[in-house]
């Protein structure tokens, strides 16, 4: 495993641990501080992880330290994490690094659906083999959580709050008592130390299946906010863009930061209402205008100047993107992106081509 | 030589690990005098400290003793100390071992008389603290504010605070130093902290001493302080505090003490330990300070003034968080957590015991993370954020002003010197039961019972004072002119207004009389009405002649109709209700009468040559002052002629429309006029040889307030509709918005009703074609099962029969 990308050339999209080996590597041998059974290294070496230490250790989250460190504390003391924010929060992208730094292993994840069934979480049978042989050890199939108990690592499980309620309390004894019984063997998996569960939940729709206050109190709650200032967020979208069009072998666009800055500045001004001299109050649409709808504004308006541009992100490669992701009510927010064109983009000095651009899209 | 005999003890206020090391190490000493860093003024006042009902947090308060009349809260100053102050610890060490205690710091007479030399004074007209005039700005500011070190630019005011007045519309402790001001002092301790690797000077502190149970740490930041002071520019506010310092410690050496213990911010210590400069310059210092007499005495004090978001620049975030630290004998993180469990708990919101052990082991867990010694308050935040709150913020801010804060409220003896003013309010209070508490509480008070009429009139008197202790506010249920609502929250800044108030009268009722009477002088005739309704919610009966004297003289001038208009309803309920409070009422009555007459006398005039807007008023005008009026009638012979009045008034033709269709609805539900007659103006009206618009008008003015009229006058309905109908498209379109906006106002149930009657009057009046065609949508079976209970209901009378 020496480093990132070429180790899996065909991959579309690599592991963290598979894309970050290095710096997993590099991190573990330097680390010298006491590790909590089964992790991989010490809490502090997550967090520096997660965080980046400005030179070899790139930042995978951006923002405030003392969210990481609850997380990773909480962790430590084996309790489950639950990562809630709107969506396009990075919760997703933290539980896997969280997992790829502590277990060296991002891969066992459930994605909770309204159809996650409770097979999902805690095992199911090989029907073949449970015909031919009847309950046997060899015929069940074991869940990612259950791997995860018998092996010490740490299970992820996405969108915990879509899960059905009654799949959701079949957490309850694997995250109080530690074990998964398996009754028709008669048998059970105690998890091994190491075992743990991260969690994520979206904060926007929290009513679709809350979490009954049993399984919630076996979860610390991090909240994660949507990013705290403009150089923040534009940090964000700049880096995951970059990496992003690595992935997809996109060709390198010069300097796209002027337009990834002016993507930011409109989904910031429209989420919060307000423009950045706070000057103007805005109409909010009705989408959230997360940093992950940004960042795939600004992928595609790349994808878009490289194939068919010259080549430089230009406004019109991203105003036709904006539109699509503020437009998520053809009634109502087209009157917002309207008056928001009209007042604010029309006006501002050096946004006369955006505004030109997107009056196009229209 | 003298060095051996002094030992001085840097601290920082409010330092709860200073508090505890500083007990320690006088224990240790034995002094046989103490010098603290405060007024010397309140040197007469430390024998109080032994007096346990002197509860902290509390306050020395210093104001100049023979300021002008609403200067006291300019000038006032205070010096608050927490159960966790060094300074407070000195005292009551002091008190309890019998030994001499002094004030050290520049007398408050001094700061006075050089803050009054200033042009603008510390505050400037918005209520603002501006740094630039304020002689003695708080240290710091960026949370360290009553660091023991100074900010250069403005002198370590050590823990003076300095207040803005708390009365009128300033909300107490607004104050915000200027930030760009701030940006420019240098914090001494956060180049300690960044010199060790913190990048939170608060943090730096914390574990470096506060959180220290072992090592007495005031060698250390003696020497600490030496070195950052070596590099600090003077200033000479600075100078001359520490000037005058050495020689108070001066004669106390002389004085032929042997252990003398000095306590003071750590920043003076380079300037008072070891030898003592030439005694000579400090004297050509402070020679020639300018001074005026200045009182001090204890004010009670919050946990909320003393944390810095409620608006000082001065003070510490997490009162409540060290008077824990402090207090807590051991497993402090622990009990903490048990507290902020049971706060929640008293939320209502549920919170177990194993939360509490899970936030313990995270709050542990991040201590070890971030190699501090022991969680600290920003690990048990953190802690009780995620796992007591659950990540909810709400409930995060909710356990932020309840417990990291606190409301906790100090408590002064009575035998406290104390203006006449504040102590017969103490004592008042104390008659009537009410707590000067820093949390909001609500009262219901029954005027009817004479202990909540005392209430209810302390309560306005003090808030013709200027003291809001009480807030009036609405009651959530039941209405009655026999109660009355208030949401009582006490602040330590009503200490000063009392202050300030005491230049009008020695007890709460005579300073609250001479106040109105003042005001009065120069108010005009909305602000006297107001006056005049106070004087009787307070009570004033001193007051009242002379109000009434200016109202009267300001009616008499006044030509403005609606002016006085406005004035009648406060009189009026002054007058209705003055029974209940058993105040007379005999002169209010003349007055009133006056008033009316003035008002009849002016209204014809008053209701021409007015534009939409001008007869909207109006509109109001009349509307209130008939009510009023009404209202009166058992009272005072006035309705009659009001309406004689008005029944004049109707049949004017230059009235605006809306006014004209007012006057004739008031006439008619009064029943100056009868149904005909009624009849007879609104079809006047409603002709074409009105223009539309003005018709509407007199639709919107007559009909505005009810439409039950419509629903039976049928008569009226047929005119109403027929109007309506007969309106040309392009007409309908200009008046459609008049009369939406009328009809829009009638409740739902009147609207449909009128809606019914006019399908009544299309389809030839006949009711029973739409009951029948209701009753054929009923299912039978439903209304089958409403027929028992209608037959119990029906059975009494046929019983009977």
């Amino acid at each position: 495993m020496t480093a990132t990308i070429d180790a899996t050339p065909t991959v579309l999209r690599p592991h963290a641990e598979q894309l970050y080996a290095a710096e997993l590597e590099q991190l573990a041998a330097a680390d010298d501080l006491p590790r909590p059974p089964g992790w991989r290294m010490s809490p502090q070496a997550v967090v520096t992880y997660l965080l980046g230490d400005g030179k070899e250790i790139s930042a995978k989250y951006i923002g405030p330290r003392r969210l990481m460190e609850v997380a990773v504390a909480t962790l430590a003391t084996d309790r489950a994490l639950l990562l809630l924010g709107v969506p396009g929060t990075a919760k997703t992208w933290v539980s896997e690094h969280l997992a790829a730094a502590i277990s060296g292993d991002s891969t066992l994840l459930v994605q909770g659906t309204a159809g996650t069934p409770e097979e999902a979480m805690r095992y199911g049978w090989n029907y073949a083999r449970l015909l031919a042989e009847g309950p046997t050890a060899g015929a069940v199939v074991a869940s990612p959580v259950m791997r995860a108990m018998r092996t010490g690592a740490i299970a992820r499980i996405e969108e915990l709050t879509r899960v059905p309620s009654d799949v959701q309390d079949t957490l309850l004894t694997i995250l109080s008592e530690k074990t998964l019984p398996v009754p028709e063997l008669g048998e059970e998996v105690q998890a091994v130390k190491g075992f743990n569960v991260i969690a994520t939940a979206n904060d926007r729709d929290r009513g679709v299946n809350e979490l009954s206050s049993a399984l919630r109190r076996r979860f610390n709650t991090v909240v994660l906010p949507v990013p705290g200032t403009v150089e923040e967020e534009v940090e964000i979208v700049a880096q995951r863009v970059a990496s992003l069009g690595r992935a997809l072998e996109l060709p390198e666009v010069p300097d796209a930061i002027s337009e990834i800055r002016r993507v930011v500045t409109v989904f910031r001004e429209l989420r919060e209402g307000l423009t950045a001299d706070g000057r103007t109050k805005l109409k909010s649409p009705s989408g959230t205008l997360s940093t992950a709808e940004a960042i795939s504004v600004m992928t595609s308006g790349m994808a878009l100047a490289s194939h068919f541009g010259d080549g430089t992100v230009r406004a019109a490669d991203v105003a036709a993107g904006i539109r699509g992701a503020v437009v998520r009510d053809t009634v109502s927010d087209a009157v917002v992106w309207r008056e928001y064109l009209e007042t604010v983009a029309r006006e501002r000095d050096g946004w006369k081509d955006f505004y030109r651009a997107a009056r196009e899209a229209e | 030589m003298s060095t051996d005999r002094v030992h001085v003890f840097g601290v920082r206020h409010h330092g709860p690990g200073s508090a505890r090391a500083l007990v320690r190490a006088l224990d240790e000493l034995k002094p046989d005098v103490i010098l603290v860093e405060g007024p010397p003024e309140a040197d007469g006042l430390v024998a109080l400290a032994a007096d346990e009902r002197l509860e902290p947090p509390v306050a020395l308060l210093a104001y100049p003793t023979n300021a002008a009349k609403g200067e006291h809260a300019r000038t006032a100053s205070f010096w608050p100390f927490a159960v966790f102050s060094p300074e407070w610890q000195a005292l009551r060490w002091a008190v309890a071992h019998d030994v001499p205690l002094r004030f050290c710091d520049l007398p408050a007479g001094h700061r006075f008389a050089a803050r009054a030399a200033e042009p603008a004074g510390p505050l400037d007209g918005t209520g603002r603290v501006d740094p630039a005039a304020a002689v003695t700005p708080d240290g710091g500011g960026a949370g360290t504010g009553q660091e023991p070190v100074a900010a250069p630019a403005g002198p370590d005011a050590g823990t003076e605070a300095v207040v803005p007045a708390a009365s009128g519309d300033a909300v107490p402790g607004d104050a915000t130093p200027d930030s760009a001001e701030d940006e420019l002092r240098i914090d001494p301790i956060a180049g300690l902290a960044q010199a060790a690797g913190y990048d939170d000077p608060e943090r730096w502190w914390e574990d470096v001493i506060e959180h220290r149970r072992d090592v007495p740490p005031f060698a250390a930041v003696a020497e600490a302080m030496a070195a950052v002071r070596e590099t600090a520019p003077a200033i000479t506010e600075d100078l001359v505090r520490e000037a005058y310092m050495r020689q108070v410690l001066r004669a106390a050496l002389k004085e032929g003490h042997q252990r003398i213990a000095v306590v003071c911010g750590a920043w003076h210590v380079p300037a008072l330990a070891g030898e003592l400069p030439p005694a000579k310059d400090d004297a050509a210092l402070l020679k020639g300070l300018p001074s005026v007499p200045a009182t001090v005495t204890w004010v009670p004090w919050t946990h909320g003034r003393l944390a810095s978001w409620s608006g000082y620049g001065a003070g510490v975030t997490a009162p409540g968080w060290y008077h824990h630290l402090f207090t807590a004998e051991d497993s402090p993180v622990e009990r903490w957590l048990v507290g902020v469990a049971g706060v929640l708990r008293d939320e209502d919101l549920p919170v177990s015991s194993a939360h509490v052990i899970e936030s313990v082991r995270l709050a542990d867990t991040l201590a070890v993370l971030r190699g501090r010694p022991l969680p600290g308050l920003a690990e048990v935040t953190e802690a009780t954020r995620a796992v007591l709150c659950e990540g909810d913020d709400t409930r995060l801010e909710l356990v932020q002003r309840r417990v990291v804060v606190g409301e906790r409220l100090g408590a002064v003896p009575p035998d406290a010197p104390a203006v006449p003013l504040a102590r017969d309010l103490d004592a008042t209070a104390r008659r009537l039961k009410l707590a000067q508490q820093a949390l909001v509480s609500d009262h219901d008070l029954d005027l009817r019972k004479p202990t909540d009429l005392d209430r209810s009139r302390l309560l306005h008197r003090l808030r013709l004072l200027g003291v809001g202790w009480g807030t009036p506010v609405q009651r959530k249920s039941g209405k009655g002119t026999f109660w009355e609502s208030w949401q009582l929250q006490w602040h330590p800044e009503y200490a000063v207004d009392l202050i300030a108030a005491s230049a009008y009268g020695t007890t709460v009722a005579r300073a609250a009389t001479a106040k109105v009477v003042e005001t009065s002088a120069d108010a005009d005739l909305a602000t006297l009405t107001g006056l005049l309704e106070s004087c009787l919610l307070a009570q004033l009966p001193g007051a009242q002649p002379a109000v009434l004297r200016t109202l009267s003289d300001r009616a008499a001038l006044d030509t403005d109709v609606a002016q006085l208009m406005a004035a009648v309803p406060a009189l009026a309920r002054s007058l209705r209700y003055g029974d209940v409070r058993g105040t007379s009422t005999d002169a209010l009555a003349e007055v009133l009468t006056g008033l009316v007459t003035r008002i009849r006398l002016g209204l014809p005039g008053a209701l021409t040559g007015l534009d939409d807007d001008a007869a909207r008023a109006m509109r109001e005008h009349l509307d209130a002052t008939h009510e009023a009026l009404n209202l009166l009638a058992d009272r005072l012979p006035l309705r009659a002629e009001w309406l004689d009045t008005l029944a004049r008034l109707v049949d004017r033709a230059d009235l605006p429309g809306l006014l004209a269709g007012r006057l004739l609805r008031l006439l008619r539900d009064a029943g100056t006029l009868d149904a005909d007659a009624a009849e007879l103006r609104l079809s006047r009206a409603l002709t074409v040889g009105v223009p539309p618009v003005t018709a509407a008008g007199y639709v919107e003015g007559f009909l505005s307030g009810g439409g039950l009229l419509l629903v039976h006058d049928e008569a009226l309905l047929t005119l109403t509709d027929r109007w309506l109908a007969g309106l040309a498209p392009d007409v309908f379109t200009a008046v459609l918005p008049l009369l939406r906006r009328t009809f829009a106002a009638f409740a739902a149930p009147e609207r449909r009703a009128v809606g019914e009657q006019v399908r009544r009057l299309g389809t030839g009046g006949s009711r029973t074609t739409s009951d029948v065609d209701e009753l054929g949508e009923l299912d039978p079976a439903r209304v089958a099962r409403v027929l028992p209970t209608l037959e119990l209901l029906l059975a009494a009378g046929r019983g009977a029969r």
